[in-house]
């Protein structure tokens, strides 16, 4: 068996394992919490849990079933064919043959932000998305867009749509939970405190603090656990195309070009930040963080869907030093075998 | 990829699967017979290369290596190094047309030099070149991932001929491990050893 240059990050592997261990402590927890409150206080809040239940996780089925279509009518994007993009569908064929994997319907988006995505809940609905800013207006080499493309089809690799929706599904619940217990103290808050009000304070009210928390949680967790997935997709898209360099001059290239956006198109485009190859927002966001002075960067940082430049841009000199070690022993002469 | 390095976003790279290769030979025997193709004696693999110096050594090795014999009854010629618009390059191998075990064997040991030196990954794919007598171009396109050869029958501009490619897979599917998805058989326009 040749040896392998491909050897994984254990590092990453471990606080991804850790972020999905924090997200599944908070989750039984959380459902321990409801029910813990529920039993206690035998309750009407069953009906708020059991419909947050049913919605939230209906949202996430649906969403996850029509992501692609979701993401291409969000984007304004059209599927192309290779007829209509050939230079494009060449890169990604021969991307998918290197990766042996299925490959994705590709489309354009006619916005002038140089950016890509991928959706679609499984490899054979998945789509891979890029702007016509990143084709036509940008001053990526071919070689960088091919890297960009290699990220991208990393995350259709990674499963990262499927991965994410799971992982959301608690703080949908739990948002919803909020929402629903608010509006029922607000409209129905009288007839119920006379049934049980029993410690004195509301059973809606409880479930909404414990939602709050787990909200709040499971959010930061979800932005963690969401940076660590586009630290494996440039990984895996750097060793795919063996140019880790290329991509990290195509996400130097990107984080200069984002200032030069107009607000509009970047707000258009949030909704769509979590798949997206750079986060739109990054700048705005930045320098709205910024108020607390130092503490800026870092609160910017803790809600950030993408890892820093520096963190991505450290990876990827890590790994090309590893595709560069030498091999020991040279050559062995001849085809042998 | 398995459920757990779905979960942990961990791709494994694929190793390339070298031996159905050699099928070529014997397959372009029956190719011969059923519809007129025959070898043009050149072929070529295609690989994408790995930033740094390591890899353009290795490169370089393998060059050196091909060439040890050409000239030698038998050696073909010198081989052709060339690199595509993208990114990707071709080490083209032209031996006399009825060499094509030769040819197999160059094209072999580009493979395994990649493969011994841990960049296995890097191979696309491998082109074996055939004409009829009326000038047809034809290639035999084996894919490393899949294990799998499809054949490519370009037109002029950037057309195929998709009719003549699904003849020659019917009439090569008992020779060759034919790959059954159509959406795989990507265009090689231009490619190196044609």
């Amino acid at each position: 068996m040749a040896r392998t240059r491909y050897a994984p990050d254990r590092g990453l592997t471990v606080r991804m394992t850790v972020t999905m261990f924090l997200l599944g402590l908070v989750f039984v927890a959380f459902v321990a919490a409801i029910i813990g409150i529920l039993t206690a206080v035998h309750a009407s809040g069953a009906a708020i849990v059991l419909v947050a239940l049913i919605f939230g996780g209906g949202s996430a089925i649906a969403s996850l079933f029509y992501s692609d279509k979701i993401a291409l009518s969000a984007a304004g994007a059209r599927v192309v064919t290779p007829q209509e993009a050939p230079e494009l569908h060449a890169v990604v064929d021969r991307l998918c043959a290197l990766a042996d994997m299925d490959k994705p319907r590709v489309a354009i988006a006619p916005t002038r932000m140089p950016n890509a995505f991928a959706t679609g809940r499984n490899s054979k609905n998945s789509v891979l998305c890029v702007t016509e800013g990143l084709l036509y207006h940008s001053t990526l080499t071919p070689e960088e867009l091919e890297g960009v493309l290699a990220h991208e089809l990393s995350h259709v690799a990674h499963k990262d749509v499927q991965v994410m929706t799971v992982a959301s599904l608690l703080a949908i619940v739990a948002g919803l939970l909020v929402r629903f217990a608010f509006y029922s103290e607000l409209f129905g808050g009288g007839r119920r405190s006379s049934n049980n009000n029993q410690g004195g304070i509301p059973v809606v009210l409880i479930i909404m603090a414990v939602s709050v928390v787990v909200y709040a949680v499971s959010f930061l967790l979800i932005r963690v656990l969401s940076r660590y997935r586009e630290l494996a997709a440039d990984r895996s898209g750097a060793l795919l195309t063996g140019q880790p360099s290329a991509l990290a001059s195509a996400l130097t290239k990107f984080s200069q070009g984002m200032s030069r956006i107009p607000n509009e198109d970047l707000r258009a485009a949030e909704p769509l930040n979590a798949f997206y190859f750079a986060p739109a927002m990054k700048l705005t966001r930045g320098g709205g963080g910024g108020g607390g002075g130092g503490g800026g960067k870092s609160l910017s940082q803790l809600f950030s869907t993408h890892p820093s430049l520096e963190k991505r841009l450290e990876q990827l000199a890590k790994i090309q030093r590893e595709l560069g070690q030498p091999t020991a022993g040279g050559l062995s002469a001849g085809s042998g075998d | 990829m398995g459920f757990l390095d779905t979960l942990l976003g961990r791709t494994k790279p694929v190793q390339p699967k070298l031996d159905d290769l050699f099928a070529l030979p014997s397959a372009a025997i029956t190719l011969q017979a059923s519809s007129g193709f025959t070898p043009t004696g050149s072929g070529s693999v295609c690989f994408r290369s790995v930033e740094g110096k390591t890899f353009s050594d290795i490169e370089s090795d393998v060059r050196d290596l091909l060439n040890m014999d050409a000239g030698k009854p038998g050696g073909g010629l010198p081989v052709e190094v060339t690199r595509d618009s993208y990114g990707y390059t071709w080490l083209v191998s032209s031996h006399l047309s009825d060499e094509l075990d030769g040819l197999v064997t160059d094209l072999h040991a580009v493979n395994s030099a990649l493969v011994d030196n841990g960049f296995g990954p890097q191979l696309l794919c491998t082109l074996v070149a055939f004409r009829d007598e009326r000038e047809r171009r034809l290639a035999l396109v084996y894919l490393y991932k899949r294990g799998t050869f499809y054949p490519f029958a370009p037109l002029s501009g950037q057309q195929r001929d998709n009719a003549l490619e699904i003849q020659i897979k019917n009439a090569l599917a008992d020779d060759l491990k034919i790959e059954q998805d159509l959406t795989r058989w990507f265009p090689v326009w231009g490619a190196p050893g044609m």
